[in-house]
């Protein structure tokens, strides 16, 4: 057909890169009226941009040092300092909302009406408050009216108090000796592990008894319970009429932080489990029972791994949730990276720069947080050949 | 490939000029209208004054039972107000933590800075600020509880100390325990409330802020007797408004607005006998209240700027005592006029 050429205006390639074009120079040229906006501003109150202020001592003091600090180190390591705070508040609060989470999950499936009662309501009220307010609520109602009394507080079992300054708990004094039981341990562990899968694959293929194995395992065992128990050095916690030393101290602020980012995100993991588990067809119940599986293990065995492969992505998304949530510590006075910060912001005026710090800290986190996520649910999901 | 790489082109072509353009012309924007478009025209195109204020703080700025504004920063804020368009009530009042307040200065979001902030050297000069002349000179102080038997800073050694977080204090506070040698834990907070609050719940031995601050918050604490502000000075800390750095005019016009508060106590002049005043024939009262000379109009207010902010609030004594002095009988101190043995002083009006 020879019919004229298609105009311009309507021809579905010319469209498709212009389209393009048209997109590229809006952006570009958003950003940089942003851009000129941003340093005229700088200029207008003469003030430079740049990251030389991170070398300078930070003078200002914070409560949980998980790593050594003093007022005196720079900006910079009081920054690192908040990061350890968050990365612990982040890692313990992943690993402990998905074992509160996968609970709470199989127990609303439960035959048992209570625990199913019991945990509906407790996904209902957490998935639906804010968490601003349970981190207050944590902190204000719950850890701040722990007795203030020194002389005779609580006691869990073994050296552990429960006072308004936090847990206090034993905990291995780090002296050289320390670290070398730290080493024989890992070390230790590994041994362990080796001769392990040696006396299972003895066993298995050559039907022996792999009893002389099993001694070396109890030696290694015993051998390591000795350098947990006196190796390490353990510290108490000392009690005197208003402080308590020595130990590790557990604030209530990492109480707060910790319990609200648990509980609030568990609330949700646990819904994730809940969809996971339904959309394993009753079938494949059926399957396991006829197998003669108890629930238990048809659960571990059949139901879960299938579940597995639809939970992991939402999983995923709740764990980045919970890393970014973590910054609203702010609120109750923990001291994570985002307050350290945001106190760096304030005392210097950098307050462009210390954004840019945040959020490149907080991207990097979860997309390491997204890369592990997304390799484990490689891991698990169909492999077809 | 090539077609790709044509496309690249003709994007960066297209993209240059505009670029180029766009530059430009903000550049040209700024050096012509700088002496036009500053911030003081721009607050009287708008007819209403942004005061950045506390807000959590009795005393010098408060929400007050009748959901009004009130407190000595914010006499400050309808002082400028009326000077600039003889209404005390053209403020709009913005509620700025301690964290955000220097931010909200430099993005240009308040117009003026009114919340007990500290002037210190590295906000006057990196921070960006340009501070007016301080409005209250307070020092640093530590409240503890009665029942504590603590006595001086030496006893909060080993304790957790409650501090509000991107204020003066929070330093000045570790610097002296670090003089003392002591070793405590600062417990920082982003509210005011929430230091308070955990401070009330026994979270922390010892609380610390600005000695005006704490002896008013000590009255909203659930058993004020049960309480008391430490016999320590930690620090020095003048207390003023700020504004943005780089606008001398609008700088200028906050500063004696300021300073015309103080002066008019030095001559006497209330927000009741000004009329009485006005009658007078002393030249320099005539000069101040705009009656004579052109002091005001020089600087881009209206002639009797000065007349119509005492005529609003009073002068520097009178909203000492409404907000400050009767409410929680706080001595003068060093804020008494420098003829009464005080450290305010207001350069001549000439």
């Amino acid at each position: 057909m020879d019919e004229e050429k298609i105009p311009l205006w309507r021809d579905d390639r010319v469209l498709k890169v212009v389209g393009q074009v048209i997109a590229v120079i809006v952006f570009v040229t958003v950003m940089l009226i942003l851009g000129s906006n941003i340093a005229r501003n700088f200029q207008a109150l003469g003030i430079t941009f740049g990251f030389d202020f991170l070398g300078r001592a930070a003078s200002f003091g914070i409560g949980d040092t998980p790593i050594p600090y003093t007022p005196s180190d720079s900006y910079g390591r009081a920054i690192l300092v908040g990061l350890v705070n968050s990365l612990r508040v982040m890692i313990l609060g992943i690993i402990l909302a998905t074992v509160v989470g996968i609970t709470v999950g199989i127990a609303r499936l439960s035959d048992n009406w209570l625990l199913r009662q019991i945990a509906g309501t407790y996904v209902e009220l957490f998935r639906n408050t804010p968490l601003l307010l349970q981190l207050f609520c944590w902190y204000f109602a719950v850890f701040l009216n722990l007795p203030g009394d020194l002389q005779n507080p609580p006691r869990l079992p073994g050296p552990i108090f429960l006072t308004q300054r936090g847990v206090d708990m034993p905990w291995p004094s780090g002296t050289l000796q320390t670290w070398l039981s730290v080493a024989f341990l890992l070390v230790s562990a590994v041994l362990a592990l080796i001769v392990w899968r040696r006396r299972v694959m003895v066993m298995v293929q050559r039907g022996e008894s792999g009893r002389s194995l099993q001694l070396i395992l109890i030696v290694i065992g015993v051998l390591a319970l000795l350098a947990l128990v006196f190796g390490l050095q353990w510290e108490r916690p000392n009690l005197s009429d208003n402080a308590i030393t020595g130990g590790l101290n557990l604030s209530p602020e990492f109480g707060a932080v910790l319990f609200g980012l648990v509980f609030y995100t568990a609330a949700f993991i646990a819904e994730v489990v809940r969809a996971g588990i339904q959309s394993v067809t009753k079938g494949q119940w059926e399957a396991a029972r006829a197998l003669g599986l108890q629930p238990g293990l048809a659960m571990r065995l059949v139901i879960f791994p299938q579940a597995l492969r639809v939970m992991i992505p939402p999983l995923t998304s709740e764990y980045l949730n919970l890393a970014k949530n973590s910054s609203l510590a702010i609120a109750v006075g923990y001291a994570d990276v985002y307050a350290t910060s945001f106190t760096t912001s304030n005392q210097t005026g950098r307050t462009i720069e210390m954004i840019l710090i945040l959020m490149a800290t907080y991207l990097a986190i979860n997309l390491i947080i997204s890369l592990g996520m997304n390799t484990f649910n490689r891991s698990v999901q169909l492999k077809e050949r | 490939m090539s077609k790709w790489g044509s496309l690249l082109l003709a994007m960066m072509l297209a993209v240059a000029p505009i670029a180029a353009c766009s530059s430009s012309s903000d550049t040209a924007g700024t050096g012509e209208g700088e002496e036009s478009s500053g911030r003081l025209a721009t607050v009287l195109g708008r007819g209403s004054l942004v005061c950045g204020v506390n807000g959590q703080l009795p005393g010098f700025s408060f929400v007050n039972e009748t959901g009004e504004y009130s407190g000595m920063d914010v006499d400050l804020c309808k002082a400028i107000a009326a000077a600039m368009f003889d209404d005390p009530e053209a403020v709009e009042y913005r509620n700025l933590s301690a964290q955000e307040r220097f931010t909200a200065v430099q993005s240009g979001e308040v117009d003026v800075l009114i919340r007990n902030t500290t002037w210190t050297i590295s906000r006057d000069t990196s921070v960006g600020m340009e501070f007016s002349p301080t409005t209250f000179y307070d020092g640093q102080g530590m409240m503890v509880s009665t029942a504590s038997g603590i006595t001086a800073l030496e006893g909060l050694a080993g304790q957790s100390i409650c501090v509000q977080s991107g204020t003066t204090t929070e330093l000045n506070l570790t610097d002296q325990m670090r003089k003392i040698g002591a070793e405590f834990t600062p417990i920082v907070f982003d509210d005011e409330d929430a230091v308070y609050a955990a401070y009330a719940q026994g979270r922390c031995q010892g609380v610390t802020s600005d000695r005006s601050q704490l002896t008013a918050r000590r009255e909203t604490l659930p058993t004020p007797d049960d309480h008391v502000v430490l016999d320590v000075v930690m620090s020095k800390e003048p207390l003023g408004p700020a504004v943005a750095n780089g606008d001398t005019q609008w700088s200028d016009a906050v500063k004696w607005i300021t300073y015309a508060l103080i002066q008019a106590e030095e001559f006497g002049i209330t927000a009741e006998n000004i009329g009485e005043f006005e009658n007078s024939e002393d030249p320099s009262v005539r000069t101040f209240l705009g009656l004579e000379g052109s002091l005001g109009s020089d600087m881009g207010l209206p002639n009797d700027f000065a007349a119509r902010a005492v005529r609003a609030v009073g002068n520097y004594g009178e909203i000492y005592e409404r907000n400050i002095g009767e409410p929680f009988g706080l001595e003068r101190g060093p804020n008494e006029l420098w003829t009464n043995g005080g450290l305010l002083y207001s350069p001549p009006f000439r």
